[in-house]
């Protein structure tokens, strides 16, 4: 199986790399056409802000791939700004559009709380069957690093974070997977997502 | 519940830890991707770096130990030290970093935080402020506390989130060093001055000084040197200790039902 993370210029790829390889999940960065479109699983990182990370993406050519490969019922997984962009449309400094694979949008965080939502915070299952999540415990902590978060159908929601709000940690429909947080950097409950992650698509 | 975050910080000088006692006589203590291992197994929830040499002899922060911290460890770090520049920024950062620290560059510059936030993302940039009592507030030091400033610490801090920092770390340097705790006061003016994370730094000498910070203040984290470097406080212990208490600490080890 060959699991390729997206190379499109957005994100601390050297530590999803080195997490991946941890967690079982032998994965290769790429932004070449053909590696991509054969992919068996594509992995979307991103850290920064929505617009220029669609720009970026839309710059990459890449687009109609990723589609294809959603379309085509493969594994994806999107981590962070990588989750947010599988939405229809995110709010950050203006309206943008999303890739629009999960139906929600993406809007600031409540000014009640610090901003970002910076730190270690408990996972909060809503879906305790899911496989997801079979390799962690709920509450156990993840870390988190945001302005704006995602709001969607309750439906896709496998686990959350309490912050201000209910905010989506884990989410998915189908083989499409988000992870808000960053597992690459969540010590070994990062690595046992991974680890669920990558048995789910087997 | 957000976690309070444990922080251990380590000076880098020619790719060796070093603390030095308010900034002077340095001590080699070991090697950063040693220590960072270290303290990840132990449960620090972030590290920290500062080159603290970078400023005063205006050379750029010898990056390679980032990269080896970047290959050894999964938790977050900054780097810090020398930053002047948002190809500073771009430096660290692609080495592997997740945040940057600024200090003496963003007083020189202040232009420089609200263009490394526009670009990176306000969550890369951390404002660290190096802070002395004068008898009636704070001011804010430069070149790692050489250098006196007008500035006023708390409306420093106001002003660089203004511009985009994503996070403060207050550093007493009426407490750095010494032992006998943290600054409890300065730490709250800044936590009810700004609404990003706030890192309170300098002054911890037992695990008492901790819990007393935790209790007292907002500080969402607790960053010291070295009580951990001499292993005086053991991270664990620490982390029990506070959550003994009630205070929200990632206890992975105790999660995953591991007796510590």
């Amino acid at each position: 199986m060959k699991h390729v993370i997206i190379d499109y210029g957005a994100g601390n790829i050297a530590s999803i790399m080195k997490a991946c390889h941890e967690s079982g999940l032998e994965a290769v960065l790429s932004h070449q056409p053909d590696v991509i479109k054969n992919a068996e699983s594509l992995i979307l990182p991103g850290v920064g802000a929505f617009k220029e990370a669609m720009d970026k993406l839309e710059e990459s050519g890449l687009i109609p791939l990723i589609k294809q490969h959603v379309h085509d019922d493969k594994p994806f997984l999107g981590i962070c700004l990588g989750m947010q962009l599988l939405y229809e449309k995110s709010f950050e400094m203006g309206e943008h559009r999303g890739l629009g694979f999960l139906e929600g949008q993406v809007v600031p965080l409540e000014t009640t709380v610090k901003v970002p939502h910076m730190g270690w915070n408990q996972l909060r299952f809503s879906q305790p069957g899911n496989p997801l999540i079979k390799t962690i415990k709920e509450n156990d902590y993840v870390y988190f690093v945001h302005s704006y978060y995602v709001q969607s159908k309750d439906q896709y929601l496998v686990a959350y974070a309490e912050y201000g709000n209910v905010i989506p940690a884990i989410v998915q429909k189908g083989r499409v997977v988000g992870m808000q947080f960053h597992p690459e950097k969540s010590g070994r409950t990062g690595k046992a997502l991974l680890n669920a992650y990558k048995e789910l698509i087997k | 519940m957000l976690a309070r975050r444990i922080i251990p910080c380590l000076d880098v000088k020619d790719g060796r830890v070093v603390k030095g006692k308010q900034f002077t006589a340095l001590e080699d203590v070991d090697a950063p991707e040693r220590l960072s291992a270290f303290y990840d197994q132990e449960g620090a929830d972030e590290l920290v770096f500062y080159d603290i040499t970078a400023s005063h002899e205006a050379r750029k922060t010898s990056l390679e130990f980032v990269e080896k911290v970047a290959q050894t460890i999964s938790i977050p770090f900054t780097v810090g030290g020398g930053v002047n520049t948002l190809e500073d920024f771009t430096t660290v950062l692609r080495k592997g970093a997740d945040k940057v620290s600024i200090n003496t560059g963003a007083v020189l510059n202040p232009a420089l935080i609200e263009a490394a936030a526009n670009k990176f993302g306000r969550q890369c940039v951390v404002l660290s402020i190096d802070a002395k009592y004068n008898g009636e507030s704070y001011d804010v030091y430069l070149h790692g506390g050489r250098t006196k400033t007008n500035l006023d610490a708390i409306e420093w801090a106001q002003k660089g989130v203004a511009l985009g920092a994503g996070e403060i770390v207050i550093n007493s340097m009426d407490t750095d060093g010494v032992k006998t705790g943290f600054n409890l006061d300065l730490v709250k003016k800044v936590c009810e001055a700004v609404n990003v994370p706030v890192i309170a730094s300098g002054g911890a000498g037992k695990i008492a000084d901790f819990l007393s910070l935790a209790k007292s203040t907002g500080a969402d984290g607790m960053l010291a040197a070295s009580v951990f470097h001499y292993q005086e406080i053991s991270i664990k212990e620490l982390k029990i200790a506070l959550s003994a208490i009630g205070i929200p600490i990632r206890l992975e080890e105790l999660n995953n039902g591991i007796k510590l």
